[in-house]
């Protein structure tokens, strides 16, 4: 007997939940980075549940564009991050606050 | 049965490392636990009769990015995390955000109980990598473009974000900043003495 696909939804929203509170708890740019991640991963699974569930592979091409964009964001992000502690010397998100005023 | 046991022991396990990433404060023990989730979610594909996405997260997620993170942490050599200690409402605005999401969760998982049950079709050649390559590139051609343009948009932008300036043209940078100041302070100079 194989899980229900309610099983693989509950899976994806308890990590989707960790991720979007993690992304608030965290005071890191990294941390928000990796939070932002298992977000990503969270809808990976939903698509690959559904494609298993409903024998379609549009759900798991879908998969492959979210893993190039996260690739992209990856590359980019971590540009900024870098640029950013070059700056000033700390990458606590607090610390970015040159716009203000 | 065996597929039951399984799937809840890597379920368990995502969420155990999904956990403990946001709770260790030290950037690289994060890292660490988030490379437990992608691979337990990959074996979670491979119950999911998709062995190319499972392959594709391995060698993706935990080979490519995970290991950019790590480079990265290990080169900013960075301390922990600081607490919240400016930002104390926060702590709220999250516990919420995830009463809330977590709710919608169960409400999810009830709705999807109740709905007539689809029967799981046993073909299992849906993952298989000819056929995912065969659709890629005749039926969802335009997105599998449309993201090769963004990959290479993203190449561009990361060497322009992290280039520094080489030293002639930094100086040259500064020189003209600092007659640009200078200029500046001569007309306020001048608009006082009027």
């Amino acid at each position: 007997m194989e899980p229900s696909l309610a099983s693989y939804l509950a899976l994806s929203g308890i990590l989707f939940t960790i991720g979007a509170t993690g992304v608030i708890f965290k005071r890191n740019a990294l941390g928000m980075f990796m939070c932002i991640e298992l977000m990503l991963n969270a809808v990976n699974l939903t698509f690959v549940a559904f494609s298993r569930y409903y024998a379609d592979v549009t759900g798991q091409l879908f998969v492959f564009m979210v893993m190039s964009v996260a690739a992209a964001e990856a590359a980019v992000g971590l540009g900024i991050i870098i640029a950013f502690f070059r700056n000033s010397v700390s990458i606590d998100v607090d610390d970015a606050s040159i716009l203000k005023n | 049965m065996v597929t039951n046991a399984v799937f809840f022991l890597f379920a368990g396990l995502a969420i155990a490392c999904a956990i403990s990433m946001v709770y260790h404060k030290n950037p690289l023990y994060s890292a660490i636990s988030l490379i437990g989730v992608f691979v337990a979610l990959s074996c979670i594909y491979v119950i999911l009769a998709a062995p190319f996405i499972a392959a594709v997260q391995v060698l993706i997620y935990a080979g490519a990015i995970m290991v950019l993170v790590v480079f990265v942490i290990m080169l900013l050599n960075l301390d922990d995390d600081r607490p919240l200690n400016r930002l104390k409402y926060l702590y709220a605005v999250g516990a919420g955000l995830g009463l809330i999401l977590l709710v919608q969760t169960f409400f999810i998982f009830y709705a999807v109980m109740r709905a007539p049950q689809n029967p799981v079709v046993s073909d299992v050649a849906i993952g298989k990598t000819l056929n995912i390559g065969a659709n890629m590139y005749s039926r969802y051609l335009l997105p599998v473009e449309i993201v090769g343009v963004l990959l290479l948009m993203a190449v561009i932008g990361a060497v322009i974000l992290v280039r520094r300036l080489n030293q002639p043209e930094l100086e040259r940078v500064v020189e003209d900043e600092l007659t640009r100041r200078n200029q500046e302070d001569e007309i306020g100079d001048f608009r006082i003495s009027i």
